[in-house]
């Protein structure tokens, strides 16, 4: 039975790889595209309800507990809910940029997918300008949230988009020069080649963050550079719910919304992705060989390795949360003070300091 | 095409375009933005409406507008008996009930010139006091979740719970009491419930404890409120501030001490007053610590409440209620220190009818949000929030 099951998916697979129209390799783009898209889809459903059950239990709360055990059926149940609410574009919006917003936000944080190596054996694209792809297609997001932000009509949604746009171009700066410390580390922006280069008998001591003393400091900076990016507490100003409403998607309601969210919980997913690549070894597994219990042996592998990078970026946004419910929300003139005069200057800093232990230090 | 005037503003032209109403505004320069904050808002504790003129982020002016909540308190209480208003109190400031109900028996009792029994009284403040806390916790974590700290204001609120456990299980109602009546209370308070309120007093202590730690001294809601919305003492003063948000210009004024009533004087407690260490003298963090300060203080006259308060033995709550309320013709103002500061009660006379000839109340939250328009004057948006929360306002007792 296994092997029919493997058969008739590689018949399957085969059948969508090659469709070419035109000459184009669609077929491929949509089967790497096909685990991505559920990656994406997980990561909203389980990021949402471990949130709320996470915030529950620092709140002395239970969270949702009716929909399935434990209330773990919830986030299907509202979306179910939100796909059969009526889809209302307010009257004095700008229909197209009102409508293309949330895809267009989807679609900035869905493509920095396709260079995650999520295991050795399955990457989407294997670019050798991974690492640089990913920090320049995320700003696409900009793009989709101030086409929402205008789009709506609505003063605050105007606020939440300028102060976004704002937030986000500022902070890619530090988390660029953070991300290249890594690059540098490795040599190389190919994502798949860093994480090889992380690999070893030793787990976790081969990874960039245990490497060298100074990869904490642009690891730090990349956290917190990385937390303003996709809007997440002590960050959140653009969406500020007891500022601005809700930010830039004020008017929006339905699975439009929905998909703004789902874009926000695919970009939290993906920066820990990339800090999880950069500076912990990515699919690589944390456990050493330790004499004869070949730990690291055993739990490497094409699947475990997609294991571990899940695991490794659950964790991160885990980290994501627990600050979101115990840190009030910056200003935003506090907010740029700290991305210009405290992380960039600290990030240049990380960048000539690893320069130079790369070069004398062995 | 029609002309209006909002408050202000300057002139604003409205064009009806078929059922869209396109709002153009006039005599405002172009980086100028009419933003309209409330009454829907989030953060703005009800329905209030500040109208802003913005410039980018920055408030140049906020007019408040009330009314929203209004509910013709002062018109009612004419046309009906005495005993009838108290309940009525309880709805203009709803977070803290026995308060108002407590200065409104104040001021009756003032009129009617009549003895309370002690016990009574005990009664009274431990009720009023666990009120006045239930009343600022809400404060303290709803200013939380202004600046964007969500966790204290679930924190607080788990413990308000057992509050208004206490609160129900004395009057049967768990924010709107109707215990506290003229010249006595609706019942006693049942068997256990001082040993109850021990417990919970020995509960709460190292839990305001720990909501200061999570709160008051986190470094981002220190940035966030240091500074912000200074008030100085001769101008709260001037605006007829009363409450935390006097004591947090460094006041010291406090109507159970200043004008005592009740038992209060033979009560040892502190006035607080911030000490200018940790913050500057009258900004939105003094104010936030005055109101931390006193969970503590009030928890004090709690325990000596307790042990002070006679027994139970031959106590009738309602001895002293007179069968018919007919005050002799004359006037009186008075006034009861409540959470949000001073509530007054002007009441006229005429001598032969039960009910008041007028009653007049004064509203410590809408005095202190007269002086929005200055503290809000060339503020962010976000320390607009931060002023706002500070004040603590509800607008029940607002509007009336």
């Amino acid at each position: 039975m296994p092997f029919l099951m493997g058969n008739t998916l590689n018949v399957w697979s085969q059948a969508i790889a090659s469709f070419q129209p035109m000459g184009l390799p669609l077929g491929l783009v949509i089967l790497a595209a096909i685990p991505l898209v559920f990656i994406a889809l997980y990561s909203l459903t389980y990021g949402v309800y471990g949130e709320r059950k996470i915030s529950a239990f620092m709140q002395d709360r239970l969270g949702p507990m009716e929909v399935g055990k434990w209330g773990i059926l919830q986030t299907l149940a509202d979306i179910l809910k939100l796909i059969q609410k009526e889809d209302i574009v307010p009257t004095n919006a700008d229909k197209f940029l009102f409508v293309i917003g949330p895809g267009v936000l989807f679609v900035g944080s869905f493509l920095a997918y396709a260079v995650l190596p999520f295991s050795p054996a399955f990457i989407g694209a294997n670019l050798n300008v991974g690492l640089f792809y990913a920090i320049g297609i995320v700003a696409l997001e900009v793009v989709g949230i101030l086409a929402a932000g205008w789009g709506s009509n609505n003063k605050w949604s105007l606020y939440g988009a300028v102060r976004s746009v704002a937030q986000i171009v500022s902070y890619e700066i530090p988390a660029a020069i953070a991300l290249l410390c890594g690059a540098m580390m490795a040599g190389t922006l190919d994502m798949q080649k860093i994480t090889m280069l992380q690999s070893g008998s030793l787990g976790f001591a081969h990874f960039y963050l245990f490497q060298s003393p100074i990869a904490w400091l642009p690891f730090l900076i990349y956290f917190i550079a990385s937390l303003a990016e996709v809007n997440r507490a002590p960050f959140d100003i653009p969406e500020a719910e007891s500022e601005l409403v809700a930010g830039y998607f004020t008017e929006y309601s339905g699975m439009k919304f929905a998909v703004i969210f789902l874009a926000e919980y695919g970009s939290m997913f993906m920066v820990s992705a990339i800090i999880s690549i950069v500076f912990l070894g990515g699919w690589n597994s944390p456990l050493p060989n330790i004499g004869s219990f070949a730990l690291n042996d055993l739990t490497s592998g094409p699947a475990w390795g997609a294991f571990w990078l899940i695991m490794k970026g659950f964790f991160f946004i885990f980290v994501q949360m627990w600050l979101r419910w115990t840190l009030p929300r910056l200003r935003v003139d506090q907010l740029m003070y700290l991305c210009w005069k405290v992380l960039t200057p600290f990030a240049f800093v990380s960048f000539v300091l690893t320069a130079i232990w790369e070069i004398y230090v062995p | 095409m029609q002309e209006l005037d909002t408050a202000g503003l300057g002139s604003v032209r409205v064009t009806r375009k078929s059922d869209n109403v396109v709002v153009l505004e006039k005599d405002l320069a172009t980086e100028q933005m009419v933003l309209a904050m409330g009454p829907q808002h989030p953060s703005t504790h009800g329905v209030l409406k500040l109208e802003c003129l913005t410039d980018g982020e920055v408030v140049t002016e906020a007019v408040p507008y009330l009314g929203y909540l209004h509910r013709c308190f002062e018109k009612y209480c004419e046309n009906v008996d005495y005993p009838a208003i108290v309940p009525y109190t309880d709805r203009m400031d709803y977070l803290s009930g026995m308060n108002s109900e407590m200065a409104f028996s104040v001021a009756v009792e003032k009129l009617l010139d009549i003895e309370i029994p002690r016990r009574v009284e005990f009664i009274r403040v431990i009720v009023a006091e666990l009120n006045r806390i239930a009343s600022h916790l809400v404060a303290i974590g709803t200013y939380g979740i202004d600046l964007g700290a969500f966790t204290p204001f679930l924190f607080c609120f788990r413990d308000r719970e057992h509050i208004l456990s206490l609160l129900e299980w004395a009057s049967g109602a768990r924010m709107l009491y109707n215990y506290i009546w003229i010249g006595g209370l609706a019942n006693d308070v049942p068997a256990d419930f001082n040993k109850r309120v021990r417990e919970f007093v020995a509960y709460f202590r190292p839990q305001a404890k720990e909501l200061y730690r999570l709160l008051t001294e986190n470094e981002i809601f220190v940035k966030r409120t240091k500074g912000i919305g200074i008030m100085p003492a001769d101008v709260a003063i001037n605006y007829g501030w009363s409450g935390p948000m006097l004591r947090g210009s460094g006041v010291k004024w406090d109507l159970r001490r200043n004008d005592p009533y009740s038992v209060y004087p033979e009560l040892e407690f502190n006035v607080a007053v911030p000490d200018g260490k940790f913050s500057d003298i009258g900004d939105c963090l003094s104010r936030h610590i005055v109101r931390a300060l006193e969970i503590d203080e009030s928890l004090k006259i709690i325990e000596q409440c307790i042990d002070k308060m006679p027994g139970a033995e031959g106590f009738d709550p309602k001895s002293a209620i007179p069968k018919r309320i007919r005050p002799k013709e004359g006037e009186v103002y008075g006034r009861a220190e409540n959470p949000r500061g001073e509530l007054g009660f002007y009441i006229q006379s005429d001598g032969k009818s039960t009910k008041p000839l007028r009653c007049k109340a004064r509203s410590s939250c809408f005095v202190n949000l007269s002086a929005m328009k200055d503290l809000s004057k060339g503020q962010l948006i976000p320390d607009l929030v931060a002023i706002i929360g500070s004040i603590d306002i509800v607008l029940g007792e607002v509007d009336r």
